[in-house]
C-alpha cells in the first residue's frame, strides 16, 4: 500500500508543494515581523510600577514599560546559572524599559517575574521624551518658573502642558534661527572666503575686490550680530520653566522644560488620546530630524537623502538604459554582438554591489572628483569638494548598478510590440527614428516606467556601495536648501538603508534604538514592496494591452 | 463641406517627400540617431570592461617589481677625516651623515657630497676609539663609541626641519643623549672591544665586550612628578658567557633580549628582563660548518635577526614559542642573495624589508614575509665598505673602497604583497607556525599588516555554501511544484510573491538576521534542527492521510492546491517542533544542545555564525534561483510532457525523466546565478556574522567574506596604499568569481533558449 503510494510519486509532489509553502511562510513571516514591530513602536505603552524584591534584598520600586517577556525552561535556566526551585518549570523574565539613563546609567533592565511582589499602573505615571539621556519615567511633583514653584500637585499637569507648548514654540524659533538664518550666513561667509582665495590664486586680489569682500563680510557680520541678540533673548526665555519629578527610588529631579520634547501620562490616556499621540509620533518620525545619535526622533533627512539620490539616479539611468535596449531590439542584428551585450548586461546585474562601490570610490570619487577639484575648485584645497563621496557620485554609481534592470525591462516591452506597428509606420514613409520616437517608444513607455520603478526600488534598498561613495550616519545639512545653487551635488547625505545598518549595529545603545530601526525598516519595506507591486501592475496591464493589439 | 479636399497636414507631408532640405535633415537625424543608439548599446560592454580594467589598473602596481636608478656618484667627502664606519640618511633624503673611525661626524648633502657640518665627538685625552656601533635607527639615530679606557660615549645625529620663506631647510646637529661625559662601563679600564647600545625613552642599555667578559649596564631614568630633574638608576652585571670570539652584540628595542654572535656561527640568547641577573636561554650554532657569519641585523621591530653568511645566504631567525610556552630561536626562512659573502644587511625602518650588499658591490632589496626579491643590482664597481638605506626606504647610499659614494633612488611601493603572501601560509614573527592571517591594521606602530586573502575567500565560500544548502532544495523544489504541478490560478499569485521576496532590501534581512534571528537560534537551536526532521515527516503523514479522506472533501480542493493546504500543516508542525524540542533537549542533552556541543564535541558557539548567515542569505538567494529555474521548467515544450503522460508515465515520472532533464541547463544556470549572488552579498554577512577572519568549517563559527571585508575596511584605507590596493584586489577577485558564474549561466541559457525554439 505504502510502497504503491511512493511509487506513484505523489509524496514527492506533496514535498515540493511543502517547499513552496515554506517559502511563502518565510516571506509572510518576515513582512509580518517587520510590520508588527515597526507599527507597535509609536503606541503609548502602559507604565507599570513594580514592587520588586530580589533574594535577601529590601523591596524596591521599579517604574517602566514592559518591553519583552522571555520564558526559559528550568533546565536551561539552571545551566545559565539561575537558582531554580524544584517546583518551578520555567523562569519568566521581563525586559523593562526604565529610562532615566542620567540617574541609573542604563535604559533597560531584566527582572524576574517570581520576584515581583506587587504591580500596578497608577494614572499619574509620567513619561518625558527628552532631547538627551533618553526617556524619563516618574511622577510629576511641581512646575517651576525661574526657580519658583508655580504649580504643584493636581494642577501641575495642565500647567506643565501649557508651559511645555510655550517652550516648544520658542525652541522651534531658535532652531529656525540657528539652522536656517545663521546657517545661511555661515554659508555666505564660506563662499566669500572661497572667492577671496580664488582671486588670490589668480593674482587678481586688488584693492577694489578686497573692499568689496570686506563690505560683504561686514554685512553678514551685522546680520549675524542681530540674530545673536535675538537668540540670546530666546535662550533666556526657553530656560524659564522647569519641572520637578519624583523618580522610582523616591528622589526628586529637576528637569528644564527646554530639554523636554513631549510629556504624557500613558496610563491616563483614553483610546482617542492614544490614537492622537500615535499620529503625532508617526508625523514626528517622518518629518523630524534624528536626536540622540539617531536613536530617537525622526528620520526625515534619511528619507530626503534617499529620494534625492533616487531622483538623480533616475535622470541618469533612464536614457542610457532605454538607448541600450533600443539598440538591442531595434537596431542590432541578432548575432555575436547582441549576445556579447546580453552577457555584459547579465554581468552588470550579477556583479556584487560592493564592487560597484569600490569602482565608484576609485574611479568617480578619486579620479573624476579629484580632477574636477583640481580644475574647477582650486580655491577650496585641501578640503575636497567633489573629491570625496557625495550625492552625485552615489547617484552615478547606483545608476550603473541599476542599468541592467532598466535595459531588461525596456527590452521586454519593445519585444512585445507587434512588428506590424513598426512596419506600418515605415510603410507610410517615416524614417526609423520617427517610427521609434513617435510610435514604438510611446507604446513601450509603460515598460520603461516599470524598469525605472524597479531600478528605484533596487536603489532605495541598496546599502553596500553607498557606504563607500557618500552616505553618512548624520549629515549636518540637506543636499537641497535655500542657499545658492540650491542643489548641492557634492554634499554627503543620509540614506534609509544605511540608517538601518548604522543605528541597528553601530549605535552605542542598540537596545533603545531597536524599535526605531524596526520602524525605519518597515518604511523601507513599504516603499520597496509598493514600488515593486506598482511595477507588476503596470507590466500586467501592458501585457493585456498588447494581447488585445495582437488579437 | 470640403469632402474632396486633402487635410492640411497630409498635404504638407506630401510636400516634404518631394525632396529638399527638410528631407535631407530627416535622413541626417535618422543617421545620427542610429550612431547614437549603437554607441549606447555598445556602451554597456564598455561599462563592464571598464570596471574590470579599472580594478586591474589599481591592483597592478602591487605586482610590479621595484626599480632603482643611480642619481649621482661622488668622492667620499673629506676623506682625510678617517674611514667611514657608518653612513646615514635623514627622512627627506637631503642630508647624509658619515661617522668615521676617528670620532669625526660629517654631515653632507646627499646628492652632491658637499660637506655641510663637521663635528668631532669629544674623546677624553689618551683614549682611543676601539669599537663602534649603531643603536637601532628607529630610536633616533643613536650610535655608541667604545673607548680603550673602558668608557663609552653615546651620540645621536638629529635633524630639524624649518621652512624659512616657504623653503624646506634641514639643519643637522649632534646630541649626547646620555650626557657629554663618557660613561664608565668597565671599572678596571679595559678596552671595550665590542659594544652595543639601545636608547629608549626612559631606559637605555649598553652591552660591551672586554676581553672575555660581557658587561651590561642599564640606565633607568625616573622623572619625579614635581621636579624637572630626572634621577638615573644604574644597574650593572657581568654575563656568564664564554665571550672570547663574540663578534656582534644586539639588544632588542624592549631591552629584554640580548643576542651574542660569534663569527664562527654561535648564537647566544640572553633574557635580560632582569638587568641585574641576565639568564642564558639558548646557545646554538646557526650556520653550517665551514661557513661564517658575515653580517647581521635586526628586522624592523627587533623580533627577528637577519643573518648573512659567507656563502651568500641570508636566514631569518626569530623567537618562536612552542607548545610548552618556551621560546627558542628558529630559522623561519632563507634567502639566497648572492654567491659571494653577504657583507652588509640594513633593515628598512617602517617595513619588514631589508637590503643586502655582497662582496661584489651588488645590492639586493628583499621583503621578508612576502619572500620577494625586489631589486638586485650592481651599484659599485669594487668591494663595498658600507651602505645606508633611507628611513622611507626610497634611497640608498653605498660607499665602495675605491673612495666613491653612490647615491641611488629606489621606487619600492608595495613589497609586502606577493602571490605567496596573499594565498599561502606565511610564518609571521612571533607566531608559532606559518598560517593564513588577515589583519590589516592595528593600534601600534611597527605592526606588520598581514594580507592573506585565503581566510576571506574561505569565509566567502563557506557563507555561500551554507546559503546554497538552504536555498537550493527550497528554491528548486518550489520551482518544480510551481511550474508543473500548481494550478495556474495559484501560480499567478505565488510567483510574484516569491519574486517580491528577492526585492526585499538585504539590509533589512541582515538586520533581522543579526538582531532577531541570531538570538532566537541561540535559544532554540534544538528546535531548529528538529524542524528539518519534523516538517517533512508531518507533510508525508498528512499526504498519506489525505488520500483516505472522504471523496467530497478531497474534491473541494482540486489537484494543484497542495501547497496551500500544507501551510497550516507546516505552521503546526513547526510550532510542535519548537515546543517539543525544549523538554526533549533537557532530557537528551542535559541542558541545552549548545552546551552539549561545547562540552561533548568541543564545538564552540558564536551567536552570529554561519548557520544564521546561511538561513538569511538562503532567504535572499531563493527568489533568484526560484525565478530562473521556474522559467526554465515552465517553458519546457508542452508536447514533450503530454507525450510522456500519454505513454503511461505518472506525472512525477514525467517530471523527473522528461521535464527536469530538458530543463537541466536552465536549472544549472539558476544555481550559478544564485551562487554569484551569494558570493557577492555584503550587508547580510556584514550584519549576521561576527566578521572574524577565521578559517573554521564549523557551522557555529563566524566568518568574514571578501565583500564584507571591503565594506568594513575600504573607508579607512589610505588611497593608493598597499591596503587600498589589496582591497581592490579582493574586489577584483569577487568580480572574477561572479563574472565566471554569470557568463557561464548566460551562455547556457542562450543555448537552452535556442534548443527550446527548435523543439
Amino acid at each position: 500500500m505504502m510502497k504503491l503510494w511512493f511509487k506513484s510519486g505523489a509524496p514527492w509532489i506533496w514535498l515540493t508543494g511543502a517547499a513552496v509553502s515554506t517559502c511563502l511562510i518565510m516571506i509572510v513571516g518576515v513582512l509580518g515581523l517587520v510590520t508588527v514591530r515597526g507599527v507597535g513602536h509609536f503606541w503609548p505603552h502602559q507604565v507599570t510600577r513594580f514592587i520588586y524584591q530580589e533574594d535577601g534584598n529590601e523591596p524596591k520600586v521599579i517604574i517602566g514599560e514592559k518591553v519583552e517577556t522571555s520564558i526559559t525552561p528550568a533546565a536551561m535556566a539552571k545551566s545559565t546559572g539561575f537558582k531554580m526551585a524544584d517546583n518551578e518549570d520555567t523562569l519568566v523574565q521581563y525586559l523593562v524599559k526604565t529610562g532615566n539613563r542620567d540617574v541609573t546609567g542604563t535604559d533597560f533592565r531584566w527582572i524576574q517575574a517570581r520576584n515581583i511582589k506587587e504591580l500596578s499602573t497608577p494614572a499619574d505615571m509620567m513619561v518625558l521624551e527628552r532631547r538627551e539621556w533618553g526617556n524619563f519615567y516618574g511622577q510629576l511633583a511641581e512646575v517651576k518658573e525661574n526657580g519658583k514653584t508655580i504649580a504643584s500637585g493636581e494642577q501641575a499637569w495642565p500647567v506643565l502642558q501649557t508651559k511645555l507648548e510655550e517652550t516648544l514654540a520658542v525652541f522651534k524659533e531658535i532652531a529656525h534661527l540657528e539652522k536656517k538664518e545663521i546657517g545661511a550666513i555661515n554659508y555666505g561667509l564660506e563662499r566669500l572666503r572661497l572667492k577671496q582665495r580664488k582671486l588670490e590664486l589668480k593674482n587678481r586680489l586688488d584693492d577694489t575686490a578686497k573692499q568689496q569682500i570686506a563690505a560683504e563680510k561686514a554685512g553678514y557680520e551685522a546680520e549675524y550680530n542681530q540674530y545673536q541678540t535675538q537668540l540670546a533673548g530666546l535662550y533666556q526665555k526657553i530656560r524659564r520653566y522647569s519641572l520637578v519629578a519624583k523618580t522610582e527610588n523616591g528622589s526628586t529631579r529637576e528637569i528644564p522644560l527646554s530639554k523636554v520634547v513631549r510629556a504624557f501620562q500613558p496610563n491616563a490616556m483614553s483610546l482617542v488620546d492614544k490614537i492622537v499621540h500615535y499620529g503625532a509620533k508617526v508625523v514626528e518620525f517622518l518629518t523630524d530630524d534624528p536626536r540622540e545619535a539617531n536613536t530617537e526622533g525622526g528620520i526625515f533627512p534619511a528619507i530626503f537623502g534617499t529620494v534625492m539620490m533616487v531622483m538623480i539616479m533616475s535622470v541618469i539611468v533612464t536614457p542610457f538604459g532605454v538607448i541600450a535596449a533600443v539598440y538591442l531590439r531595434e537596431y542590432a542584428k541578432q548575432g555575436f554582438t547582441t549576445r556579447l551585450i546580453r552577457i555584459a548586461v547579465n554581468n552588470l546585474a550579477g556583479v556584487p554591489s560592493v564592487v560597484y562601490g569600490v569602482f565608484g570610490l576609485g574611479f568617480f570619487v578619486y579620479i573624476l572628483g579629484g580632477n574636477i577639484d583640481r580644475l574647477f575648485f582650486p580655491e577650496s584645497a585641501p578640503a575636497p569638494v567633489f573629491g570625496t563621496g557625495g550625492l552625485l557620485w552615489a547617484s552615478i554609481t547606483l545608476a550603473l548598478l541599476t542599468l541592467p534592470v532598466v535595459i531588461v525591462s525596456t527590452e521586454e516591452g519593445l519585444a512585445r510590440i507587434p512588428s506590424s506597428i513598426r512596419e506600418g509606420s515605415l510603410a507610410l514613409g517615416a524614417t526609423k527614428l520617427e517610427t521609434l520616437w513617435l510610435t514604438v517608444l510611446p507604446m513601450a513607455s509603460p515598460a520603461m516606467m516599470t524598469g525605472l520603478i524597479l531600478a528605484v526600488a533596487r536603489a532605495a534598498g541598496e546599502v553596500a556601495p553607498l557606504m563607500l561613495v557618500g552616505v553618512v550616519k548624520l549629515a549636518p545639512t540637506l543636499p537641497l536648501d535655500g542657499n545658492f545653487p540650491f542643489l548641492h551635488l557634492d554634499r554627503k547625505f543620509m540614506h534609509l538603508g544605511f540608517h538601518i545598518y548604522d543605528v541597528g549595529f553601530q549605535s552605542p545603545n542598540v537596545e533603545a534604538a531597536r524599535p526605531l530601526v524596526y520602524a525605519t525598516a518597515l518604511l523601507l519595506v513599504l516603499v520597496v514592496i509598493g514600488l515593486n507591486l506598482a511595477a507588476i501592475v503596470i507590466r500586467n496591464n501592458l501585457r493585456e494591452k498588447y494581447r488585445a493589439l495582437e488579437g | 463641406m470640403s469632402e474632396n479636399k486633402i487635410p492640411a497636414e497630409y498635404s504638407s507631408a506630401f510636400k516634404q517627400t518631394s525632396g529638399g532640405v527638410h528631407e535631407r535633415w530627416r535622413l541626417i537625424k535618422d543617421a545620427i540617431a542610429r550612431y547614437g543608439v549603437v554607441a549606447g548599446g555598445l556602451g554597456v560592454i564598455v561599462a563592464v570592461v571598464m570596471i574590470f580594467f579599472y580594478l586591474l589598473y589599481v591592483v597592478y602596481p602591487l605586482f610590479l617589481s621595484a626599480k632603482a636608478e643611480s642619481v649621482s656618484q661622488y668622492d667620499v667627502p673629506e676623506s682625510a677625516l678617517g674611514k667611514t664606519v657608518l653612513l646615514g640618511i635623514e627622512e627627506q633624503n637631503e642630508v647624509a651623515v658619515r661617522f668615521t673611525d676617528t670620532g669625526q661626524v660629517l654631515f653632507f648633502a646627499v646628492a652632491t657630497g658637499k660637506p655641510i657640518l663637521n663635528e668631532a665627538v669629544k674623546i677624553p685625552e689618551g683614549a682611543q676609539i676601539v669599537s663602534f656601533s649603531q643603536g637601532s635607527p628607529i630610536s633616533g639615530g643613536s650610535v655608541v663609541y667604545g673607548l680603550s679606557d673602558g668608557k663609552a660615549i653615546v651620540v645621536k645625529h638629529q635633524y630639524k626641519v624649518t621652512y624659512p620663506n616657504n623653503v624646506r631647510l634641514i639643519t643637522p646637529s649632534l646630541a649626547y643623549p646620555m650626557g657629554k661625559a663618557p660613561l664608565v662601563i668597565d671599572e678596571p679600564g679595559a678596552a671595550l672591544e665590542k659594544i652595543a647600545v639601545k636608547i629608549g625613552d626612559n631606559a637605555s642599555t649598553i652591552v660591551a665586550k672586554t676581553g672575555d667578559k660581557i658587561r651590561l649596564s642599564h640606565f633607568e631614568k625616573e622623572k619625579s612628578l614635581f621636579a624637572d630633574e630626572a634621577t638615573v638608576t644604574r644597574t650593572d652585571s657581568v654575563l656568564d658567557y664564554a665571550a672570547a670570539d663574540v663578534a656582534d652584540i644586539l639588544i632588542d628595542k624592549d631591552e629584554h633580549n640580548l643576542y651574542l654572535l660569534s663569527s664562527s656561527g654561535q648564537l647566544g640568547l640572553f633574557d635580560i628582563s632582569d638587568k641585574s641577573a641576565p639568564v642564558l636561554i639558548q646557545k646554538q650554532n646557526i650556520v653550517e660548518a665551514g661557513k661564517k657569519i658575515t653580517s647581521v641585523a635586526f628586522l624592523n621591530g627587533d623580533l627577528s635577526l637577519m643573518i648573512g653568511d659567507s656563502s651568500g645566504l641570508v636566514s631569518q631567525w626569530s623567537k618562536v614559542r612552542d607548545n610548552l610556552n618556551r621560546f627558542s630561536m628558529q630559522k623561519i626562512r632563507v634567502f639566497k642573495v648572492s654567491d659571494k659573502a653577504v657583507v652588509l644587511i640594513r633593515s628598512e625602518q617602517r617595513r619588514k624589508g631589508f637590503m643586502t650588499l655582497d662582496a661584489d658591490g651588488t645590492i639586493g632589496i628583499y621583503h621578508s614575509t612576502s619572500e620577494r626579491e625586489l631589486i638586485k643590482q650592481r651599484v659599485a664597481h669594487s668591494r663595498p665598505v658600507t651602505a645606508a638605506i633611507s628611513p622611507r626606504a626610497n634611497a640608498v647610499l653605498v660607499q665602495s673602497d675605491d673612495g666613491k659614494i653612490n647615491f641611488w633612488k629606489v621606487d619600492n611601493e608595495h613589497p609586502e604583497v606577493s602571490l605567496s603572501s596573499l594565498w599561502q601560509k606565511v610564518w609571521y614573527e612571533s607566531y608559532p607556525k606559518p598560517d593564513y592571517i588577515w589583519q590589516s591594521s592595528s593600534a601600534n606602530n611597527d605592526f606588520e599588516p598581514k594580507y592573506s586573502l585565503t581566510p576571506l575567500v574561505f569565509g566567502t565560500l563557506k557563507a555561500a555554501f551554507y546559503a546554497m544548502l538552504v536555498a537550493i532544495p527550497l528554491a528548486l523544489m518550489g520551482a518544480i511544484y510551481t511550474a508543473y504541478f500548481m494550478t495556474s490560478k495559484m501560480r499567478q499569485y505565488v510567483k510574484p510573491s516569491i519574486e517580491l521576496m528577492g526585492a526585499l532590501p538585504t539590509v533589512i534581512l541582515g538586520f533581522l538576521a543579526g538582531l532577531w534571528l541570531a538570538p532566537l537560534i541561540e535559544e532554540y537551536l534544538a528546535g531548529l534542527f528538529s524542524l528539518l526532521i519534523i516538517i517533512p515527516i508531518a507533510v508525508m503523514l498528512f499526504a498519506f492521510a489525505w488520500q483516505y479522506l472522504p471523496e467530497n472533501i478531497q474534491q473541494k480542493i482540486p489537484e494543484g492546491w497542495e501547497g496551500a493546504i500544507l501551510i497550516p500543516v507546516i505552521l503546526l508542525s513547526a510550532w510542535f517542533a519548537f515546543t517539543v524540542s525544549v523538554p526533549l533537549e533537557s532530557l537528551l542533552f542535559h541542558g541545552t544542545l549548545r552546551d552539549w556541543f561545547k562540552t561533548e564535541l568541543g564545538i564552540g558557539y558564536d551567536q552570529r555564525n554561519a548557520l544564521v548567515v546561511g538561513i538569511a542569505m538562503g532567504f535572499a538567494v531563493i527568489p533568484t534561483i526560484f525565478s530562473i529555474a521556474e522559467d526554465a521548467i515552465f517553458s519546457v515544450p508542452k508536447h514533450l510532457t503530454v507525450g510522456s503522460l500519454a505513454l503511461g508515465a505518472t506525472p512525477w515520472q514525467t517530471m523527473i525523466e522528461v521535464v527536469l532533464l530538458t530543463a537541466s541547463p536552465g536549472i544549472f544556470s539558476a544555481v550559478m546565478i544564485g551562487l554569484g549572488r551569494a558570493v557577492g552579498e555584503t550587508m547580510i554577512v556584514l550584519m549576521a556574522t561576527g566578521n572574524t577572519p577565521v578559517m573554521d568549517l564549523s557551522i557555529f563559527q563566524g566568518l568574514r567574506t571578501l565583500a564584507a571585508n571591503i565594506a568594513v575596511e575600504m573607508p579607512e584605507a589610505e588611497v593608493d596604499s598597499t591596503h587600498y590596493r589589496v582591497l581592490f584586489l579582493s574586489a577584483l577577485v569577487l568580480f572574477m568569481f561572479t563574472f565566471i558564474f554569470n557568463t557561464l549561466a548566460e551562455v547556457i541559457r542562450q543555448r537552452l533558449r535556442e534548443k527550446y525554439s527548435s523543439l
